[in-house]
């Protein structure tokens, strides 16, 4: 047994590549030596921005013995034959061995591969390793025809044990493997040589270098909580940027600085976006006023001053940098107060996309959809058109145009700092959420109009041009689009159809589609407005003129449109399948089975999202219960019993059984326990109460089971047959109205 | 170096200290490219010279120009017209960033007290056809310095690679000068009988060039000249390589660049007069990097961008 120490030390690795890199590093190297027939105890690999490190313990000292034996032809077999064998062996006939059996004599080939010892293995799954390196993006460098994230400088590789320590022989590409490294870049240049990993790790650390990123991580942490204690002030927590720092330096030395006053005015988000993107610091709060007013940077070296020159040096950056962003705040500030017109007027000269328009004509069919469903979900029309009509006019401040990542807030202040009401500042900042299956959900009303009306808009403009997503490819993100509007539905628990939603924005981005080919359109605002009566009605009204305008213009258009005009119910249709997918991707999650789901998608109504899921989750919660499955399995022989009669009489059973046909108590029970549930389940589904509904059909448990142990359906007599089948025929009836369980597994 | 130890007193004693740096590491200083240029990339001893297998190795200042960053000379440190040094060495050599840390040394930055990072900047010209891997330098949290491996030009691999080195002269010089405003920079040395700041030289034509950037460049006129350079580089390269009157083979490769370099400056102001459209821009850029790519094929088959004999 002895330990393996690899370190493949580099030029500066980017500090995102790190972790992965240490990951792969490791899988690579340790499947390829237990496939090479090693075996270990242990394993660690590590990262800085100049090294790559593997230890390994306890590996073993060379590979098993191997003996494999291959079977061949008869030793009678014809030469082709034999002569293939040879070939697939590589050996030849005299080193075959010759078994009597059965047929005569068999050929088998036995192959003995002893026992390598460990270096020559190294060697190899090494030299394997770098070659074949997984890098997001490599390179060359010099003469040379390597690849590696940076130029690669020099391989440690040694193996320590009882007998001392040995290094692997392996030269690559002119790289001598050694049992040296090197200190940090400044502080300790020199090149040593170590016996081990305990030796390496520790000399390492005397030459300024801390191997682990999380040791590094908890002393940069520990370092800047320290700092800011000191001053009464505290971090803001950032996990992503403490690790890309970690993998900027190998000797943390945090510094701590102040925020010029000029600059404390500037929102939060933009102070902490501008120091942490260009300046990697962390921000730095003061809880007594709540606002940041330090900084924390991380010094990759112990300078001779402590750091004044360096904190000076990152001082004057920040201030360079904070100076750009109050230009630009102070700047976007005086278009917002005089009424974002500028950045409107400018939105039309930005193309959404060459066949839907441009963000202006976007926002336009966005405002008039959050002014449809502003009422379903409990906010004032004109605010959520206004909110809409404002909501993306940020994206041509100067501010996101230099931290994209801030569109929305910034479009918050400005609107709060234009005095727009606070719905509206909302409004622009939660419109784009969700974002993720666990971002937050906006509530606010005006927000959740400005949010549906974003995203169905989005969806049916690109369904009108049939780009949908395909396989992995979802160029658009309408996946998450299509989540986003099932999370708001529900998480607003909002009552719509979204059938007529989707209609209206279809036709509004055919519209669309129409302008950019240059097809005469026709219509103006005033039509659209013109309309009335209930959404559906005006949907499908807008709809008609839209199609009526076009027949005028059938070799004008394109043929998305032609397509959309001639079958809009496919377009649609096609829409609510991809929302209903969506779901129960969503669903599942939630541990409710697909076939839950499809057995409520089967029922009418299943594009009012809250009502389908209500639906849904009650059932799950019944086949939870023991009656649950059971009730099931009786409906599902009833039904089976039922549909083979239906076809083979070629009659359907819904004439209404007669009591006074019943020949057993059974009978007469299920009679009465079918009332019952009838007299319960219908006020209960009218009123959409599933769980009451399922309770009462739960108590037919009992009687259907009964009835089928005392009852022979299939009669001799045949008005008693057919009494017994329009009976069945009940029980799919009341069964079937709370969802299609024939769509149920087990 | 004794004269390293003691800081630089002006601009133009960091740009002698560094063209003495380089030399001294055995470059030959190159003189600026007599034409517009957006970056000092774009000089030919650089795109050109980085392509083939002959060893180069050259440093020079290259005056560059962004007519988009005009300021009227009011701003701190945005310029539409600025100054490179730019180091290319091929193949890039292994000790080539302890070359570069030598040369802020020399211009005495001082690696024990100050925070020098090598941070993650991927390089791409689209005009150029060009991508490298690298880094752009920190010192204690500014950008001095990009530091290039490149890896294609011209949509040619870059065999052997060459590494390149890009300061921005005045950026750096205002770190290391200790100035917060270009315009207030020491050109020479402040003790001469006739001191003159950045401002006494520039801050007139930053007015002057600004004005004509954004307002006075006529674009029909620049629309013309695009198309002219872009059809003359063309031109330039579909001579037959033998030329007929020394008998000679000369391909046309440099003079057919300059039209390059000439069409992608006047996109530059095209640009800045706010007269091409986002999706307009895609496709000029198309264009530029046709012409650059046509002159890194011509390169490849003359004397200096050929791949050397292999010597067994």
């Amino acid at each position: 047994m002895s330990d393996l120490l690899i370190e493949l030390f580099s030029e500066e690795i980017p500090a995102r590549m790190q972790a992965r890199a240490r990951a792969d590093l490791q899988a690579l190297i340790t499947n390829g030596l237990v496939e090479a027939g090693l075996t270990y105890a242990s394993v660690g690999a590590f990262s800085t921005p100049r090294r790559l490190t593997l230890s390994i313990e306890g590996l073993s000292g060379e590979s098993r013995p191997v003996r494999e034996e291959r079977k061949g032809p008869s030793a009678s077999a014809p030469a082709a034959a034999i002569e293939g064998f040879l070939r697939a062996t590589g050996l030849t006939l005299d080193q075959l061995e010759r078994r009597a059996d059965k047929k005569g004599e068999t050929l088998y080939a036995v192959i003995e591969k002893p026992g390598r010892a460990a270096p020559a293995i190294i060697a190899e799954v090494l030299e394997a390793t770098i070659r074949n390196f997984p890098w997001p993006k490599s390179m060359r460098w010099g003469n040379g025809s390597l690849k590696w994230v940076r130029p690669l400088h020099a391989i440690l590789c040694i193996l320590s044990g009882d007998n001392g320590t040995e290094i692997v022989p392996l030269t690559l590409d002119g790289i001598e493997a050694s049992n040296t490294t090197a200190g940090h870049r400044f502080l300790a240049p020199a090149r040593f040589a170590v016996t081990s990993f305990d030796d390496y790790a520790t000399k390492l650390k005397r030459a300024k270098v801390v191997l682990d990123s999380a040791e590094r991580e908890a002393a940069i942490w520990q370092g800047a909580q320290n700092l800011a204690f000191a001053a009464g002030m505290e971090i803001v927590p950032d996990d992503k940027l403490l690790t890309e720092v970690a993998g900027l330096v190998e000797w943390p030395v945090p510094l701590m600085g102040r925020i010029g006053d000029a600059f404390l005015s500037l929102p939060p988000e933009v102070l902490q976006t501008s120091m942490r993107e260009h300046q990697k610091f962390f921000s730095v709060k003061n809880p007594k006023t709540g606002r940041i007013e330090g900084f924390v940077t991380v010094a990759n070296t112990d300078p001779v001053d402590h750091g004044a020159t360096i904190l000076a040096g990152n001082q004057k950056v920040l201030s360079a940098r904070l100076s750009d962003a109050k230009f630009f705040w102070e700047n976007d500030l005086r278009v917002a107060k005089s009424g974002m017109t500028e950045w409107l007027d400018g939105l039309k000269s930005v193309t959404f996309h060459n066949k839907l328009g441009s963000q202006s004509d976007r926002i336009a069919r966005i405002a008039a959809l959050a002014r449809e469903i502003a009422p379903l979900v409990g906010a004032d029309p004109d605010l959520a058109e206004q909110a809409a009509r404002l909501a993306k006019a940020d994206l041509r401040s100067a501010m996101v145009g230099e931290f994209p990542e801030l569109q929305g807030l910034m479009g918050m202040y400005y609107a709060r700092e234009a005095g727009l009401p606070e719905p509206v500042a909302l409004a622009a900042r939660d419109h784009y959420s969700p974002l993720g299956p666990t971002d937050t959900v906006p509530t606010e009303p005006v927000s959740v109009a400005v949010a549906l009306a974003d995203k169905i808009d989005t969806l049916t403009g690109f369904w009108a041009i049939d780009e949908k997503p395909t396989g992995s490819k979802d160029p658009f993100a309408l996946r998450r689009a299509a989540l986003g509007v099932i999370r708001l539905v529900l998480g607003g628990k909002v009552r719509t159809d979204l059938a007529p939603l989707v209609l209206l924005a279809l036709t509004r981005n055919t519209i669309a589609v129409g302008e950019s080919h240059g097809a005469p359109t026709g219509f103006s605002e005033q039509t659209l407005n013109d309309l009335v009566g209930s959404l559906t009605t005006r949907a499908n009204a807008l709809f008609s003129a839209v199609r009526e305008h076009y027949q005028y213009f059938r070799d004008e258009i394109s043929e998305q449109i032609r397509a959309t005009i001639e079958d809009p119910s496919s377009r649609t249709s096609d829409l609510l399948t991809f929302f209903h997918d969506r779901l129960k991707v969503f669903l599942k999650d939630q541990g409710i089975r697909h076939d839950v789901i499809d057995a409520c998608l089967a029922m009418p109504g299943n594009d009012d999202l809250t009502l389908l899921v209500k639906r849904a989750e009650a059932l799950a919660a019944f086949l939870k219960t023991e009656d649950g499955p059971n009730l099931l399995a009786g409906f599902k022989r009833a039904n089976t019993i039922l549909t083979q009669a239906e076809t083979k009489d070629g009659v359907e059973y819904s004439f209404g059984a007669d009591i006074k046909f019943a020949e057993t108590d059974e009978e007469r029970a299920l009679f009465a326990a079918l009332d019952a549930a009838e007299a319960t389940i219908t006020p209960a589904m009218k009123s959409e109460d599933f769980a009451t509904a399922m309770e009462a059909m739960a108590k037919l448990r009992a009687p259907i089971d009964a009835f089928f142990t005392a009852v022979q359906v299939n009669s001799d007599n045949e008005i008693i047959r057919r009494n017994r089948l329009n009976l069945l025929h009940r029980i799919r009836t009341i069964c079937s109205g709370v969802a299609d369980l024939t769509k149920l597994e087990g | 170096m004794a004269e390293a130890s003691k800081a630089p007193q002006s601009f133009q004693e960091i740009i002698l200290r560094l063209q003495n740096y380089w030399a001294a590491q055995g470059c030959a200083v190159l003189q600026p490219y007599d034409m517009e240029v957006g970056a000092g990339t774009f000089h030919p001893a650089t795109t050109l010279r980085s392509l083939g297998s002959k060893p180069w190795a050259a440093a020079y200042v290259q005056p560059s120009r962004r007519p988009t960053d005009g300021r009227y000379g009011e701003n701190p440190n945005r310029l539409q017209h600025y100054y490179q040094y730019q180091v290319i060495i091929k193949p890039s050599p292994p000790d080539l960033q302890d070359l570069y840390l030598g040369s802020l040394a020399a211009i005495g930055i001082d690696a024990s007290l100050h925070d020098i990072r090598f941070v993650e900047d991927d390089w791409e010209s689209p005009t150029l056809g060009a991508w490298g891997l690298g880094w752009e330098v920190w010192c204690d949290g500014m950008e001095v310095s990009q530091f290039t491996y490149f890896q294609q030009v011209g949509g040619h691999d870059c065999r052997p690679v060459s590494g390149e080195l890009t300061y921005g002269l005045e950026r750096l010089a205002m770190y290391v000068l200790g100035v917060d405003h270009v315009m207030d920079m020491p050109f020479n040395d402040p003790r001469s009988p006739i001191p003159l700041t950045y401002g006494d030289i520039f801050r007139q034509t930053e007015e002057e060039y600004s004005r004509h950037n954004f307002d006075g460049a006529e674009t029909a006129q620049l629309l013309r000249h695009f198309e002219d350079a872009e059809a003359e580089c063309q031109r330039l390269l579909e001579f037959p390589p033998l030329d007929p009157k020394t008998g000679k083979t000369i391909i046309m490769a440099h003079p057919a660049y300059d039209q390059t370099i000439k069409a992608s400056h006047l996109f530059n102001l095209l640009d800045a007069r706010g007269v091409i459209s986002v999706t307009e821009r895609q496709a000029y850029i198309g264009r530029v990097r046709a012409l650059a790519k046509k002159c890194a094929d011509a390169f490849r088959l003359t004397e200096a961008g050929r791949d050397a004999e292999v010597t067994p």
